[in-house]
């Protein structure tokens, strides 16, 4: 019997675009155009291969059409089940991997507001991110004032893997436009493949390229810190999505370790790393990447020295548990009203302003 | 990090009973590559003085990133008129007297041909920098074992430098860096494992390399700072590739350490390996256990660049989750973030686990005990 979780905010659930023809009504005249008259493929990516375990738990998998495609779906096995009271659309299509920054701004504009309309007029308990062409800051800060007066967008989307380090300066007005905005700035899993997932290369397994989603966290949360854009936007708030948590306290010692000899050649960091981390990053719950004993997480949780750092997700419909409670053993009733409620409301500022 | 060896912690150690150390990465470099002449053709010599070392980079001599500090070494390690690590007497006199080291295993990476580009000079490099480690280190102080460097990139020449040392006593590994071009899951590299296994000597992976790939899968950060935390995460990709394409299935002998890459960032890998296989195990039949099974049985670490939680006993549960038996010291001498022996570790470790951290998993390890 699962405890009630009245009042969760599930902060990474995944509607998918049913087909790209989906967006049709969504694009410009000049897309819609160019997407018939080119014969415009799906632009599902790699990062989720359709038919892959991970993809979409068995049991959420419907008998025809992909998973998590229908409002009425999503509600009745990712809202209701869990007295769910808001959820956050992180929609991945294969925008960033596109190579033409235009028609990525294009098929970004469509998706927002096919997101817009197809859901969030829809379903009052829904809030969405703003899924940005990361290929252009330029046209990725044009995406985010379109979209800012909606106050039911309630973060900026990027992939952790991309065409740069996402600390490197040419992003930096992307943060200025969601520090401007009061909204955190969500990196999901997920890469573009402009590089391999691994810094030694391709790799011959799937599995190995989600595992590395990971590592690609590390990385960037390294290039957020070093590169300075946290010293530079204190007002940024970054949230890891589907990043795994467990990794953080020992890649931040490590980390650490170096800054306190290496200080001088990046003097912005002016504090301790985990200060930093402490104060501008969270992460979403799943997939928890447990061990396998109760105590052993509670030392890690003990190791994030703050109850402040996670928040409450399912990762729906991506199969990151099974059963009924996306809440791993081992975390206090102070703790768990945390995850569920406080530390969301917190992280997203603007996630309570539309409540009706 | 730039720690002094002075007479007044030199005495602390003399009074505690003298803690045996061994230390698996210390780094003895040629003063310049001519002192690798008379290990090298002259074909080689030629080529050497032509070309130069082709590698995967732009810049023609050092590295992209500037270090930390000059030869990124202890400032007190700089011998008169020469490099940091280029003599014997200086390295007994600072480290290996004064630390009690009785094991110490000589990583050669600067230079390690086995990252050079030109196939035949990387085999004839290799073979060179191992003939000046036992005339120049092995043979003049005995504690000093070192490791086969093989042209890594090229299976075949990497397996014929094995054999040809595998029976020399002086030698207790085999040798690469850790960014290789291809994950070392890959059947590539194959070849050197089965050689290694038949030579029952470990591999050891030190970071560092040029892959040719960004260190980070996202394109390549600004600073050093950044490579250097980021051999981590490369290094989680090669334990993650190691595990998934099969290899420990494949090599049940093989065992592989990974040197100066951090260590906190195992267990949780493991925990992570284990979730999503469970998920994704139809994708490669070959492997029957459990990712953190094979991790346990066959992954060791070194120390060095030791983890500093902000609670120094959150350490301990570190190597407890690693397994005690697993973990080696290591110092880095004589590089500037030395981890010193007498002081790197926090409150609360038993004497058995400090047995083992300091001696008795090397001397297992590398068949000396």
């Amino acid at each position: 019997m699962k405890p009630p979780r009245i009042g969760a905010i599930d902060c990474d659930i995944h509607p998918a675009l049913p087909a790209l023809s989906s967006l049709l009504p969504y694009l410009s005249d000049h897309w819609r155009e160019m997407a018939l008259q080119s014969g415009l493929h799906e632009l599902e990516t790699v990062n989720y291969p359709p038919g892959a375990p991970l993809t979409a738990r068995q049991d959420w998998r419907p008998a025809q059409g992909k998973a998590a495609s229908a409002l009425a779906q999503v509600t009745a096995q990712a809202l209701d089940p869990w007295d769910t009271s808001l959820a956050i659309c992180n929609c991945l299509y294969g925008v960033q991997a596109l190579f033409s920054e235009d028609l990525a701004a294009g098929i970004a504009r469509a998706l927002n507001s096919w997101i817009a309309r197809e859901w969030l007029d829809l379903e009052p308990r829904l809030r969405a991110s703003i899924v940005i062409p990361m290929q252009s800051p330029e046209l990725a800060v044009d995406e985010i004032e379109f979209w800012a007066s909606d106050k039911r967008f309630v973060q900026v989307l990027m992939l952790v893997t991309g065409d740069a380090p996402l600390g490197r300066r040419q992003y930096w007005p992307i943060y200025a436009a969601a520090a401007r905005h009061g909204l955190p700035v969500g990196i999901h899993a997920g890469s573009s493949f402009r590089y391999p997932m691994t810094p030694v290369g391709w790799t011959s397994y799937y599995a190995e390229d989600y595992v590395n989603q990971s590592q690609a966290f590390q990385t960037q949360l390294t290039s957020l810190i070093c590169e300075g854009a946290f010293s530079k936007y204190p007002e940024l708030r970054v949230v890891l999505l589907e990043s795994g948590f467990t990794w953080l306290p020992a890649h931040v010692w490590h980390l650490s370790k170096f800054w306190r000899g290496l200080r001088m050649e990046v003097p912005w960091v002016d504090r301790p790393p985990f200060e930093i981390v402490r104060d501008q990053v969270r992460l979403t719950l799943q997939p928890v990447d447990a061990p396998p004993r109760r105590e052993v997480l509670e030392r890690v949780l003990e190791h994030m020295g703050s109850d402040k750092l996670l928040l409450y997700s399912t990762d729906y419909p991506h199969w990151q548990f099974d059963g009924e409670d996306a809440l791993p053993d081992g975390l206090s009733d102070a703790l768990v009203r945390k995850i569920l409620i406080d530390n969301p409301r917190e992280a997203y500022p603007r996630v309570m302003e539309t409540v009706q | 990090m730039n720690i002094h060896a002075t007479p007044k912690f030199n005495a602390a150690l003399e009074s505690k009973a003298k803690l045996r150390v061994a230390d698996c990465d210390l780094h003895p470099v040629p003063n310049t590559l001519k002192d690798l002449y008379p290990f090298l053709e002259k074909r080689w010599r030629d080529h050497f003085e032509s070309f130069g070392a082709r590698r995967r980079q732009g810049i023609y001599q050092g590295p992209v990133y500037p270090k930390g500090q000059p030869e990124a070494a202890r400032r007190d390690a700089w011998p008169p008129g020469g490099r940091p690590g280029s003599r014997l007497d200086l390295m007994q006199r600072q480290h290996l007297d004064a630390n009690n080291v009785e094991l110490g295993i000589l990583t050669v990476i600067n230079p390690h041909p086995g990252n050079y580009q030109n196939p035949d000079q990387s085999s004839a490099m290799c073979r060179a920098v191992n003939d000046w480690q036992v005339a120049e280190w092995t043979q003049k102080d005995k504690r000093l074992k070192a490791s086969i460097l093989t042209a890594y990139e090229h299976g075949e020449a990497a397996v014929a430098e094995i054999e040809r040392l595998a029976d020399n006593p002086d030698f207790v590994q085999v040798f690469l860096l850790s960014r290789t071009a291809q994950p070392l899951g890959n059947r590539c590299y194959w070849p050197i494992y089965e050689a290694a296994s038949r030579a029952h000597l470990p591999v050891g992976v030190h970071a560092f390399g040029n892959s040719g790939f960004p260190i980070t899968s996202s394109g390549w950060p600004s600073y050093y700072i950044e490579e250097m935390a980021g051999h981590a995460q490369s290094c989680q990709s090669q334990v993650t590739s190691l595990v998934l394409e099969g290899v420990f299935e494949r090599f049940p002998e093989l065992r592989v350490v990974f040197i100066e890459s951090g260590f906190g960032w195992l267990p949780s890998l493991s925990w992570r390996l284990d979730a999503h296989w469970k998920k994704l195990k139809a994708e490669n039949p070959t492997l029957k256990r459990l990712p953190s099974e094979y991790i346990r049985e066959h992954i060791w670490v070194t120390t060095q660049p030791m983890e500093e939680p902000e609670r120094p006993r959150h350490l301990l549960d570190l190597f407890e989750w690693i397994g005690w038996d697993r973990v080696l010291y290591s110092s880095d001498y004589p590089h500037w973030d030395f981890d010193d022996p007498a002081r790197c570790l926090p409150a609360g470790v038993t004497q058995e686990q400090r047995d083992k951290l300091f001696l008795t998993n090397a001397l297992s390890l590398y068949g000396k005990e």
